[in-house]
């Protein structure tokens, strides 16, 4: 009896260890945007929504590279209006990309930003950017979506370029014209 | 209705002997039978994966694309390595705990036999949903054992699913068997088997058991998140969505570490049996042996970015799990140091089991070396993803894990059937298989530092010959273990028997039943000095 006892009790403990590490697995989630805010990995958690005025620090300027990338079967036509950029840590700085739908129906898409080098994602305050809403375009319409950002004063002497990309991915709810897509999924990746 | 009827007096005649019928297998709870039906399902995974690392090598056996189609040649490499890994290995050393630890210890059984029956009888079913997805519409999953999102979630196959439903049948066995090993060790141990008395293959299964409660959760965690993102639109790995391809990585090997340490360690175990009783000493460093084995599962848990120094992680990143993954070395480097003393000035014989398990040292060792050069993060971008990765980690589980499978099913095959092994064959067995497995992977390690991609049916001039040689190996390594299959059967039916002992040499409490082992053993519990 003793020993039927001292079993449920060590199987209730596994087992609580076993759901417990079950939610572990989800709970990496929200700690993997946590880690990647602290280590600055990946370059995808940047600072946003409004700052309070710094200090423009004239002494240097940093290049801000910007980048469009078109994830596959997106057709729309999508690049910044100026690609790069001279900046002055502390500088609030608009700029914008353009954005056009060749295509004859309406689309929605959405812009995912990323930052390299990862280190410098935390000193790039988005003040407000396109990539914050999905963007909906009627087929043959274009559109400028803004930008506006500031470098922190704090950003590391070493740092003297920051490449900010977007990528723009097809979130359309309907997404039966895009036939390149469907032939990817179906067929072989070569 | 009818196996029911007779297995129904099986169960009340369940203290004389087993059941007669196919009931005794779908109804049994006796740990040996279960160890059995694990040891036999492990053996078919084993030839079906066999046979599709066959296909593969005769498809790299040229340049060019002979006998499949590239689609296919991915849905082979996926199902070999789901196989091997879940449906082989696993199972076999569950199999082995299942027959062994209870006699080692002293156990009449496993502490929960009914759920024992149950984490076998799954297994089947999920294996059959594996397998049955290479004849679904889209093919078989395509993607890789690794399964890494967008390709297992955007790109995959519909038969993805039941992968996925698989998966999680297969980790709900796991964890099931772990429950039950931890809770028969603990629990059922004969008075005066202290836990520093423990042989070391229960206790290296204590700790696997240990790891398993700990990832094999996170897998099932894993892929739900892939379920979710492909039918419940969530988008845990979709970028579009806001969610990261690079956090499926890290999700898995947070699994995928320790998971290669579930497929070592019982091995290690293993060969801290055998490797005493054939030099006829005693373990050199037990206590040392028990606390490498626990700091290797402790450090399994802080190496898991290792599998991904290429996709952009901090240099302090590199850093620190670059030298963590090389403080494994250390502890690793402890126990092939006891290896190696236990058979220092002992009186060696070299039986089947022993060959194997000497084999087992040298193999793995090489195989723990490149897993070393691979730590290396800066080099490790040259080696990412090409066939030196295929050598090291086929090294530490070909004749690594499966080594230490066979040493194990020949040591203790005698107990199991109370007869003696055709030590002729066995050795036979040994040598080609050695000599394929050196042959098969030992040129792998060129293609790989002359950067020969892995998971492609196609490659270029240059690596032809080596290919051909591997193929070559792989042919013989393959058919070998068609004398395995021999060796296991004639000694079922084989009429020379052994004695209680078996082996001159042999010690602990396993060896002080007779052979064959009775179907109830250590009914009263057996006193340990």
């Amino acid at each position: 009896m003793d020993a039927a006892k001292a079993n449920r009790r060590l199987i209730i403990r596994l087992l609580m260890a076993s759901v417990l590490m079950f939610g572990f697995g989800f709970a990496l989630v929200p700690l993997y945007d946590v880690f990647c805010k602290v280590t600055g990995l990946n370059g995808r958690i940047t600072a946003t929504g409004p700052v309070d005025a710094m200090a423009v620090d004239t002494a240097r300027s940093v290049k801000v590279r910007l980048i469009a990338i078109n994830n596959e079967g997106m057709p729309w036509l999508f690049g910044p209006t100026e690609s790069l950029l001279r900046v002055n840590p502390g500088e609030m700085k608009q700029t914008a990309y353009r954005a056009s739908n060749p295509t004859t129906r309406r689309m929605v898409a959405q812009a995912i930003p990323s930052v390299s080098p990862g280190e410098a994602a935390q000193y790039l305050h988005k003040i407000n950017c396109f990539c914050f809403d999905s963007q909906a375009l009627e087929g043959g319409d274009a559109i400028d979506m803004p930008l506006m950002f500031m470098i922190d004063t704090d950003l590391p002497e070493s740092i003297h370029t920051i490449t900010l990309s977007y990528t723009l991915f097809d979130i359309s709810p309907d997404k039966t014209g895009t036939a390149e897509n469907d032939a990817q999924e179906g067929g072989s990746p070569i | 209705m009818s196996t029911m009827d007779t297995a129904a007096p099986g169960v009340h005649e369940e203290h004389h002997g087993p059941a007669s019928g196919i009931g005794r297998w779908l109804f049994t709870t006796n740990h040996k039978d279960i160890g059995t039906l694990y040891l036999w399902f492990s053996l078919l995974m084993f030839l079906i994966g066999g046979v599709m690392a066959l296909l593969i090598r005769s498809e790299l056996f040229q340049p060019g694309l002979q006998l499949v189609e590239p689609g296919f040649f991915n849905q082979l490499t996926t199902m070999h390595g789901l196989i091997m890994v879940f449906g082989a290995v696993m199972p076999a050393f569950v199999g082995l705990a299942n027959w062994m630890v209870p006699l080692m210890i002293g156990a009449p059984d496993m502490a929960l036999p009914r759920m024992n029956n149950w984490s076998f009888w799954i297994l089947p079913f999920a294996f059959a949903i594996l397998v049955s997805t290479l004849f679904m519409d889209g093919g078989a999953p395509n993607f890789g054992w690794t399964f890494y999102a967008p390709l297992s979630t955007t790109y995959a196959p519909p038969s993805v699913t039941y992968f996925i439903f698989a998966i999680h049948i297969m980790g709900a066995s796991s964890i099931m068997g772990a429950i039950n090993i931890i809770a028969t060790i603990l629990n059922l141990r004969a008075p005066g088997m202290t836990m520093m008395k423990l042989p070391l293959f229960v206790w290296t299964w204590l700790i696997t058991a240990f790891l398993l409660i700990a990832v094999m959760p996170v897998l099932a965690g894993v892929v739900t998140m892939m379920l979710m993102d492909i039918h419940f639109g969530t988008s845990f790995f979709n970028a579009a969505g806001g969610g990261d391809p690079v956090l499926f990585q890290h999700v898995f090997w947070f699994f995928g570490h320790p998971e290669v340490y579930i497929m070592i360690l019982p091995a290690f175990g293993i060969v801290s049996q055998i490797l005493p009783t054939f030099s006829r000493k005693k373990l050199f460093g037990y206590a040392s042996m028990v606390y490498a084995t626990a700091s290797i599962a402790i450090l399994s848990f802080l190496v898991w970015a290792h599998h991904m120094f290429t996709v952009g992680l901090p240099l302090v990143g590199e850093l620190f799990f670059m030298f963590a993954t090389m403080l494994i070395a250390v502890p690793t480097g402890v126990k092939v140091f006891n290896w190696v003393a236990t058979m220092y000035r002992g009186s060696l014989t070299f039986e089947t089991p022993m060959l194997f398990a000497i084999a087992f040292v040298v193999l793995f060792t090489i195989g723990g070396f490149s897993g070393l050069m691979l730590a290396i993060a800066p080099v490790d971008f040259q080696y990412h993803d090409t066939y030196f990765v295929v050598a090291h980690f086929h090294y530490v589980l070909v004749p690594g894990a499966i080594f230490s499978i066979m040493a194990g099913v020949y040591y203790w095959l005698p107990k199991w059937t109370g007869h003696a092994l055709n030590e002729g064959m066995g050795k036979l067995h040994f040598w080609c298989s050695f000599i394929g497995v050196n042959i098969t992977f030992f040129p792998m390690h060129f293609l790989g530092l002359a950067g020969m991609p892995r998971r492609i049916p196609d490659y270029a001039l240059q690596f032809a010959d080596f290919n051909m040689v591997a193929t070559v190996g792989a042919f013989i390594f393959g058919f070998s273990q068609l004398l395995f299959v021999w060796n296991v059967i004639h000694c079922i039916r084989s009429r020379e028997t052994v004695s209680a002992q078996v082996w001159e040499g042999a010690h602990g409490l396993e060896w002080e039943v007779p052979s064959p082992a009775p179907y109830h053993t250590h009914t009263t519990p057996p006193r340990v000095e």
